[in-house]
């Protein structure tokens, strides 16, 4: 099976661009596996944040999934478009990567 | 960008928050550093088994019990002082996090203990449902946001500890949301940043658990210990894809309600297995490290499951009592599309704790005066073999002396630091250019493939020898510099940085495993099986010039009878 990745990306500041990656998968492969499959395949550049990877216990891989807030982690891959955007209502990092954490654990504190 | 703090806590997992309230309970400032988030990376908040402490509410119990048998179960290796230490004092934190509100699982008025595999009886602690490691995180961030003088900050990656005149004085780090290098000065380091998990193929952590603290332990000139001690646990889950569980987690459904393992021909194969141990694992036929054995043996033998491991059959245990039992997780499941009644769920060894790590003293203060360790990122009080349970209890108990004899040193201390000392740590993060260089998240996977076959459960002379070759290969391959730098969270940048650590760790797992010609708790050796007693000793891993240095402890059980 082939998954369609359409993913909007840039860093902060600069008009984002859209991405296409394809990735092939199994069932009942979550998103993540398929980001994390575009950077060893294709674009190893590719900035999103993840740490517990399978658990759901970190909350960090928040993105927009086909206009919804979810988990990269445990929304599943599927057939044809699907379509990444980093969190609207946060700052933007790169790419994927959005400024999640509270503002007193912050390196500059709470700009 | 550069700090100050009386103690630099590097890893916000249950060790390092532990630390980080001792440490400012103590009267020290602290900075508390993760490279994800506070007090969600790491290994901790994934947990969902038990805590071992000898309170004594199910049964009368003594701490003195739950030594013998974390001392039996390390197969003669464990460092007494440091598993005494965990012994004795994890009732008290146990009983602080109650305080705290963890929410420990009661039975009628007192706290439920189980009795977990290796144990002389119920002694281990939890929280309903399978919740142990999210409790636990989110009660320890409730007291950091209540404690005075810790800073917090997220997206920190530790570059390289600091040291002058043979002092810990600080660390270099790059902050991984802007990309830019930060100095830390601090009078004391401590390092909290779990296990190794992550260099292998099929692994129970987080992203995070690349061995980061014992590389920044052997940077620092510190030593570590037991290092080819990885343990595997036999049951991983494999497939169908499950996501957000633990893939431990039929390790108390298996305890509870029995659980047949099966080979591709339907053959419940455990009892083709069964060895004479003397210490069986509670109700299972066979201990964790001849479950992995069996497994293992069955998939070489071209019997294993279609994902590469075996059967999990629950299908005899009726749906009332699977609901009884588990009902929130069997939720969980058939979202994941599962149902135990009609399916088999595939397992397989996965790799899941290190007893080896950082070599400390009672005070879990490293050869390096101001370097500190504690958590998983200590080796030593769990052998060749942990106790089921003794994780988090060691990250309490280990964290909170860590964090009261770092404050202590470091409010007697002047300050230390010096530019000069961290030029080399700051030149190497500047160095980096935008180049051309093979993919690293593929390297990062060919590593992990690499640890897996040659340096997992079931070892010889030849597998770790061409380990070794190719991680000196890789190692020469991924170069002294950075492929680039300065740029907001760089993915390339932490792959390099990653594996700038990670080969250095899994050299130091690969050459004293190489060493060890006998098999003994984790470490087996498939042309050396059996168990030495010439090898009751700890190997010890430093850095010298560059590259992994081995030496030998004393025989421990000579010294003992001396
Ligand atoms: S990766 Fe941890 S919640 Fe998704």
């Amino acid at each position: 099976m082939k998954a369609i990745l359409e993913i909007k990306r840039g860093l902060p500041g600069a008009e984002p661009t859209v991405e296409t990656f394809e990735v092939a998968f199994e069932h009942g492969q979550s998103i993540l596996d398929g980001l994390r499959a575009v950077r060893r395949e294709t674009d190893p550049t590719l900035a999103f944040r993840f740490a517990c990877i399978n658990a759901n216990a970190c909350k960090e891989c928040m993105m927009l999934i086909d206009g919804k807030v979810d988990y990269a982690c445990t929304v599943r891959l599927k057939e044809g478009v699907t379509k990444l955007a980093p969190l609207p209502k946060k700052a933007l990092v790169r790419d994927l990567v959005t400024e999640i954490a509270p503002p007193d654990e912050r390196l500059h504190g709470k700009s | 960008m550069h700090l100050e703090t009386d103690v630099l806590v590097i890893g916000a997992g249950g060790a390092g928050m532990y630390a980080a309230l001792e440490a400012s309970k103590a009267g020290a400032s602290v900075i508390l550093a993760d490279r994800s988030l506070i007090g969600r990376g790491g290994a901790t908040v994934m947990a969902q088994m038990t805590v071992a402490a000898a309170l004594g509410e199910q049964t009368p119990d003594s701490w003195e019990y739950h030594l013998s048998d974390t001392l039996a179960a390390g197969r003669g290796l464990c460092d007494e002082r440091l598993a005494a230490m965990l012994c004795r004092e994890g009732p008290m934190r146990i009983r602080e996090m109650d305080a705290w509100k963890v929410g420990w699982a009661r039975n009628g008025d007192h706290i439920a203990q189980i009795h977990a595999p290796g144990h002389d009886r119920p002694r281990c602690v939890y929280v309903d449902v399978l919740a142990t490691g999210p409790a636990v995180s989110r009660t320890l961030r409730t007291q950091l946001n209540l404690a005075s003088h810790i800073r917090r900050i997220g997206d920190l990656a530790i570059v390289d500890i600091v040291v002058r005149d043979g002092i810990a004085c600080g660390a270099v780090a790059v902050h991984l949301a802007t990309g830019e290098p930060v100095t830390i000065a601090a009078k004391s380091v401590i390092i909290a940043t779990g296990g190794l998990t992550r260099l292998y193929r099929r692994n129970s952590a987080s992203f995070n658990m690349g061995g980061d603290g014992y590389a920044l332990a052997l940077r620092a000139g510190a030593e570590l210990i037991d290092m080819e001690f990885v343990q595997f646990f036999p049951i991983g889950h494999l497939a169908p894809r499950l996501v957000g569980m633990d893939p431990i987690m039929w390790d108390p459904f298996r305890y509870k309600l029995g659980g047949k393992l099966l080979n591709s021909e339907m053959h419940e194969f455990e009892d083709d297995y069964a060895a004479q141990d003397a210490r069986s694992d509670g109700n299972y036929v066979l201990t964790r490290d001849r479950a992995t054995y069996a497994i293992t043996k069955e998939v070489e033998l071209g019997r294993g499951s279609p994902a590469g491991g075996a059967y999990l059959s629950f299908k005899h245990v009726p749906d009332a009592e699977l609901r009884r039992s588990f009902g929130p997780v069997i939720d969980k499941l058939a979202a994941n599309g599962i149902d135990l009644t009609k399916q088999l769920i595939e397992v397989a060894p996965i790799a899941h704790y290190h007893m080896g790590g950082v070599r400390v003293d009672e005070s879990m203060q490293t050869g390096i005066p101001g370097l500190y360790a504690c958590g998983e990122a200590v080796g030593g009080a769990n052998g060749a073999n942990r106790l089921s349970g003794n994780a988090i209890t060691e990250a309490f108990v280990f964290g909170a002396r860590a964090g009261q004899c770092a404050a202590k040193s470091a409010l007697q201390a002047g300050a230390h630091w010096s530019n000069e000392a961290a030029a080399p740590a700051l030149d190497m993060l500047r160095s980096g250019a935008k180049h051309d260089t093979p993919n690293l998240a593929v390297a990062v996977t060919d590593l992990q493939a690499l640890m897996a076959d040659k340096v997992g459960p079931f070892r010889t002379e030849e597998k770790l020898a061409e380990a070794i070759v190719e991680i000196d290969r890789m190692t020469g391959e991924l170069g002294a510099a950075p492929p680039s730098s300065g740029q907001s969270f760089d993915p390339e940048l932490i792959d390099w940085l990653d594996l700038r650590n990670m080969l250095q760790v899994a050299k130091a797992v690969a050459v004293p495993a190489l060493a060890r010609t006998e098999s003994r708790g984790a470490h087996q050796r498939d042309d050396h099986p059996g168990l030495d007693e010439a090898w009751t000793l700890n190997q010890i891993i430093s850095l010298s010039g560059g590259d992994i240095s081995l030496a030998r402890g004393a025989n421990i059980s000579k010294k003992a009878s001396a």
